[in-house]
C-alpha cells in the first residue's frame, strides 16, 4: 500500500460527450487557439477552426480561479473544457472536433453562467475520413460500464469479506496450515480492486500496511502483520511470535475493518475516467510492488497478488473495450495482444491452484513479467487521454 | 624485493603548484616558482552573488568561518562519500587525517595538486602524489565540505574510541525510521563524509578519489554517490533546475541571499549544543530512488496534482508565477483546494512543518540501472540545517502523506555534524579536539 491520489484527484473529471475524444495520435501542432480568460471577458484568439485536433492554450489573467468551456451547438452538452485554472496560470485543453458550430465560454470564479459566450465554428477537413458516430448509444455503453464496474468491486468485496471471516478464524483458532492456505487466495480479492479499496484513506493503512511503511510507534494491524506472524520462519531472528491475545485482536479488527470497507463500497458509483485510471493504477502496483517481491515480504505470494492486480485492470479494460473500438481500434488490439501475453508469462509460473513463490523465481523470469508490465502499462495509459477528457 | 631507493625529498614545499601555474610556467624554466602560489586564480569570495558559472574558471576559498559548500552557490556536479574509520584508529591519528584532509581540500579548491610534489612532478621512482586527472583543468568551483557522523563519537556497542562520546551534540543520533524507508545499510551511515561539488565531474571525482586515498589504513570508502545535475539553488543568481520527474525543484530554497533565515535556520547557534559546532551546521544525505517508469506513464493531470505546482513554468496550481507564495486556501470546483492536500509543495512548505525550512544541496542521480531493466534513477537529497529536527519534523510530514510517495523510496539515509570552518593553519573539526 502506498498512499494514491489518482481517484481522489480525478473525480472532479467527469465524462463528455465522446464525440470530443482525444484522438490517439493528435497533431499538435493543427491548430493552437489561445484563450484569455479575464474577470468579465473570454478572448478567444480565433473563432475558427478545421476537424480534427485542437489545442485550446488557455490562460487566467483574472484574479479568480476560472475555467473554460467548448460547448455544443446546444449550449448545453459539454465538448471539452477545463477546470480549476488559477491566476496567472496556462492550461492545455486538446480536443478531436468534427465538423459543426460550438461555443466557447469562460466561467471566472466557477459560478453563473460564464462570461463571453462566443460562436466557434469548425469546418470539414477535406483530407478527413469518416466523422462521428452518434453518441446516445456511447453514453449509454458508458452507463452500463460505469454500472457494471461498481458491482464488480462490490462482488469482490463481498467475497473479500466472506475469505477474511474463514481467514481470521483459522487464525484466531492457531490453524496456521489453514490460514496460511487462505492467505493468498483471500487477498486475491482485495488486490483485483485495489485502487478502490485503497482510496478509503484511513482503512488502508488499517489494512494493507508493510512494516517498512510504519511510522515510529504505530500500531501495525492489518494483513501483513498476521503474514510475519504466520510465516515467522522467514522472520528476523529474535521475532518473537504473537501471544493468543495478539492474534485474536488482529483478527477482531481484520474482520471489522473489513466490514467496513464493505459498507463504504455499496454505494459507489465511478465515471470512465476512474475506470481507466483504475486500470493504470493496478498496473503500477504491480510494477512497483509485486513485480520486485517487496508486497508479500515474509510469504512470497506476490504473483498471487500480481494475478489479481491484472484481473482487476483487464476487467476494467474489458469494461471501456467496446468504447474504445471506435476512436482508436489498434490501441484495442494492442492492449488486448500485451494483456494475452502477461497472462501467458503468469499462467507458466502456475502451481496447483497457485503460483510460484516469487524467491522461486529466476532472474530471467522476473525480468521478463517486468518487461511485459511495461509493454502493457504504456499503451494502457494512453485509455485515459483516449475515451475521457 | 629490491626496489630503488626513494630519492631523499629536496625542500618541501609548503603547498603543491597550481595546476594552471605548473603546466603554463614550469616548462619555460621558472626556478624556484610555485611555492603557494595560487597562480592566475580568481578567488570569489563565499557565496558571491554572481552569475554561478563565473565559479568554474575560479574557486572558492576553502578557509572561513562557515565550511564552503553549503550557503555557496549549488554547483552543477556532486560526488559525495562516507568513510568507516578503521577500527585501530587513534585519537591522534584520527587528528592526524583531518589535518592531511585539510591541506589537501585546500589545495584541490585552488585548483592546485595534492602533496608537495603533485601529478608529475615528484620522484620518478616513486607514485605521484596526485592522482593526476585534473591537471589543466580549472578549480571549476569546487567545494570541500566534510562531516562527522555519530559513530565517530561512539560506537553501535559504545564503545568511546577518540575520546569523544561526551563532546557528540545530543541530536547526533541515528535518524528516526520513517514510513516508507526501505533503507539499505550499504547506502547508510558513516563515520565520516565529504561532500565535494563542483562544476566538471572530473574535479569533484578527483577531489574524493585523493582524500580516499589520503585515508587508506586511517579511513575506508562505505558508500559514495555520483550526482550529476544540481535540483536545488541556493542562490538568487541561479534559475531554479529540474529533477528527473521534469519539475522545478527547490524554488522554495533557502537562498545565500537571505542571511536572516540562513542564520535562524542553517547554522549552529551558540547554545544550540556543544560549542565547537557553533558556526557549523547539520547534513541529511537521503537516496531517494525514483520509480521513473511508473511516474512517466502518469497522466500530466496526476503528475501536477501530486507536486502542486505547473510542470512547465513551476507555479503553484493556485496561481501566480514560479516565485509566488502558494495560497492553500484556493479552492475549485466542488470546494476541493487547487492544491491538493496530499501534494508535495503542501506538506514540505514550512507553513506546515512549525515554519521549519531546509537548506536543500540535492542532485540527480542515473547509475545504470537494475535487474529489472528499470533506471536506477533519483534524487541525492542533501540538506543542511540547523538542527536535524527540522528534517525530521518535515520527512515525517511527507512520508505520512505525501503524493509523491506512489513514486519514491528512501533506500539510504545519513546525519552528519558539519563543524564550523576553520582558518589557515588550522584543520577542520580541531575545536572538537581541544
Amino acid at each position: 500500500m502506498r498512499a494514491r491520489i489518482t481517484l481522489a484527484a480525478l473525480a472532479a473529471t467527469t465524462l463528455l460527450a465522446l464525440t470530443g475524444c482525444v484522438a490517439n495520435s493528435p497533431d499538435a501542432a493543427a491548430g493552437t487557439v489561445t484563450v484569455n480568460s479575464s474577470a468579465d471577458a473570454c478572448a478567444v484568439s480565433t473563432d475558427t477552426a478545421t476537424a480534427g485536433a485542437t489545442s485550446f492554450s488557455v490562460t487566467n489573467s483574472g484574479t479568480q480561479v476560472t475555467e473554460f468551456y467548448l460547448l455544443a451547438s446546444d449550449r448545453l452538452r459539454i465538448m471539452g473544457e477545463v477546470e480549476n485554472v488559477g491566476p496567472g496560470i496556462t492550461r492545455t485543453l486538446v480536443v478531436q472536433l468534427p465538423a459543426g458550430d460550438y461555443f466557447t465560454a469562460c466561467k471566472p470564479g466557477m459560478v453563473g453562467d460564464g462570461v463571453g459566450t462566443a460562436a466557434f465554428t469548425v469546418s470539414p477537413d477535406a483530407a478527413a475520413g469518416a466523422d462521428a458516430t452518434g453518441d446516445a448509444d456511447l453514453t449509454a455503453q458508458v452507463d452500463t460500464a460505469n454500472r457494471n464496474y461498481a458491482s464488480y468491486v462490490r462482488d469482490q468485496i463481498a467475497q473479500l469479506v466472506a475469505g477474511t471471516d474463514a481467514f481470521a478464524a483459522a487464525y484466531r483458532a492457531g490453524d496456521d496450515d489453514t490460514a496460511r492456505s487462505l492467505y493468498a487466495s483471500t487477498r486475491a480479492h482485495w488486490e483485483r480492486v485495489e485502487t478502490v479499496a485503497e482510496s478509503f484513506g484511513d482503512l488502508d493503512p488499517k489494512l494493507d500496511l508493510r512494516e517498512a511503511d510504519l511510522e515510529e510507534g504505530q500500531d501495525w494491524t492489518g494483513w501483513h502483520a498476521i503474514e510475519k506472524d504466520l510465516w515467522r520462519a522467514t522472520a528476523e531472528s529474535g521475532f518473537t511470535a504473537y501471544t493468543a491475545a495478539e492474534r485474536d485482536r488482529l483478527a477482531g479488527l481484520l474482520v471489522s475493518d473489513t466490514a467496513t470497507l464493505n459498507d463504504n463500497v455499496q454505494n459507489l458509483s465511478f465515471t470512465l475516467a476512474q475506470q481507466t485510471n483504475g486500470a493504470i493504477g493496478l498496473l503500477d502496483e504491480v510494477a512497483s510492488g509485486k513485480v520486485t517481491g517487496e508486497e508479500e515480504f515474509w510469504s512470497h505470494t506476490d504473483l498471487w497478488d500480481f494475478q489479481a492486480n491484472v484481473d482487476g485492470a483487464a476487467v476494467l479494460y474489458a469494461g471501456v473495450r467496446d468504447l474504445l473500438i471506435g476512436p482508436d481500434p489498434q490501441l484495442a488490439d494492442t492492449l488486448d495482444a500485451e494483456f494475452a501475453a502477461l497472462q501467458e508469462l503468469l499462467d507458466a509460473q502456475r502451481v496447483g491452484d497457485g503460483f510460484t513463490l516469487y524467491t522461486d523465481l529466476e532472474p530471467a523470469e522476473i525480468r521478463a513479467l517486468a518487461d511485459q508490465v511495461n509493454a502493457l502499462a504504456e499503451p494502457l495509459n494512453r485509455l485515459t487521454a483516449t475515451l475521457v477528457l | 624485493m629490491t626496489r630503488a631507493a626513494t630519492p631523499a625529498p629536496q625542500a618541501t614545499p609548503g603547498h603543491g603548484l597550481s595546476r594552471r601555474a605548473l603546466l603554463g610556467l614550469a616548462g619555460a624554466g621558472a626556478a624556484g616558482l610555485g611555492l603557494g602560489i595560487v597562480g592566475d586564480r580568481v578567488v570569489l569570495a563565499q557565496g558571491a552573488s554572481g552569475s554561478p558559472g563565473a565559479a568554474s574558471a575560479a574557486g572558492y576559498p576553502f578557509y572561513g568561518a562557515h565550511q564552503a559548500g553549503i550557503v555557496t552557490p549549488a554547483q552543477d556536479r556532486l560526488h559525495f562519500a562516507a568513510f568507516d574509520v578503521a577500527a585501530d584508529l587513534t585519537r591522534a591519528d584520527l587528528i592526524e587525517l583531518l589535518q592531511d584532509w585539510t591541506a589537501a581540500a585546500a589545495a584541490m579548491t585552488a585548483g592546485r595538486d595534492v602533496g608537495a610534489y603533485g601529478a608529475v612532478d615528484g620522484p620518478y621512482d616513486a607514485p605521484p602524489e596526485d592522482t593526476g586527472e585534473a591537471q589543466g583543468l580549472p578549480p571549476a568551483g569546487l567545494t570541500i565540505t566534510f562531516g562527522f557522523g555519530p559513530g565517530l563519537f561512539s560506537t553501535t556497542n559504545g564503545a568511546d574510541r577518540f575520546g569523544l562520546a561526551a563532546r557528540r551534540p545530543a541530536e547526533l543520533t541515528a535518524l528516526p525510521h520513517f514510513p516508507g524507508d526501505m533503507l539499505e545499510a550499504g547506502r547508510s551511515d558513516g563515520d565520516l563524509c565529504i561532500q565535494a561539488c563542483a562544476d566538471d565531474p572530473q574535479v569533484a571525482v578527483h577531489a574524493i578519489r585523493n582524500l580516499s586515498r589520503i585515508a587508506f589504513g586511517r579511513a575506508a570508502l562505505r558508500w559514495s554517490q555520483l550526482g550529476f545535475g544540481r535540483t536545488s539553488s541556493t542562490s538568487t543568481s541561479q534559475a531554479t533546475a529540474r529533477n528527473l520527474f521534469g519539475f522545478k525543484d527547490g524554488t522554495a530554497n533557502i537562498k545565500a541571499e537571505e542571511p536572516a533565515a540562513v542564520a535562524d535556520q542553517v547554522w549552529v547557534g551558540a547554545g544550540d549544543g556543544p560549542a565547537w559546532l557553533v558556526g557549523g551546521s547539520y547534513l541529511v544525505a537521503r537516496r531517494i530512488r525514483m520509480t521513473i517508469e511508473t511516474w512517466d506513464r502518469t497522466l500530466l493531470r496526476e503528475q501536477e496534482t501530486v507536486i502542486g505546482r505547473t510542470k512547465g513554468a513551476g507555479a503553484p496550481l493556485s496561481g501566480g508565477t514560479e516565485f509566488t507564495e502558494p495560497d492553500f486556501a484556493v479552492v475549485g470546483r466542488g470546494d476541493t483546494p487547487l492544491i491538493d492536500a496530499a501534494a508535495h509543495v503542501r506538506l514540505a512548505h514550512p507553513a506546515q512543518n512549525a515554519g521549519a525550512r531546509l537548506l536543500r544541496r540535492g542532485y540527480n542521480f542515473v547509475d545504470g540501472n537494475d535487474e529489472l531493466g528499470r533506471l536506477n534513477a533519483g534524487l541525492f537529497f542533501i540538506s543542511f540545517q540547523r538542527s536535524p529536527e527540522q528534517f525530521t519534523r518535515v520527512q515525517l510530514n511527507l512520508a505520512k502523506n505525501d503524493a509523491l510517495n506512489e513514486y519514491i523510496r528512501h533506500v539510504g539515509s545519513a546525519l552528519f555534524a558539519v563543524p564550523p570552518g576553520c582558518g589557515s593553519g588550522s584543520f577542520v573539526g580541531a575545536a572538537l579536539f581541544a
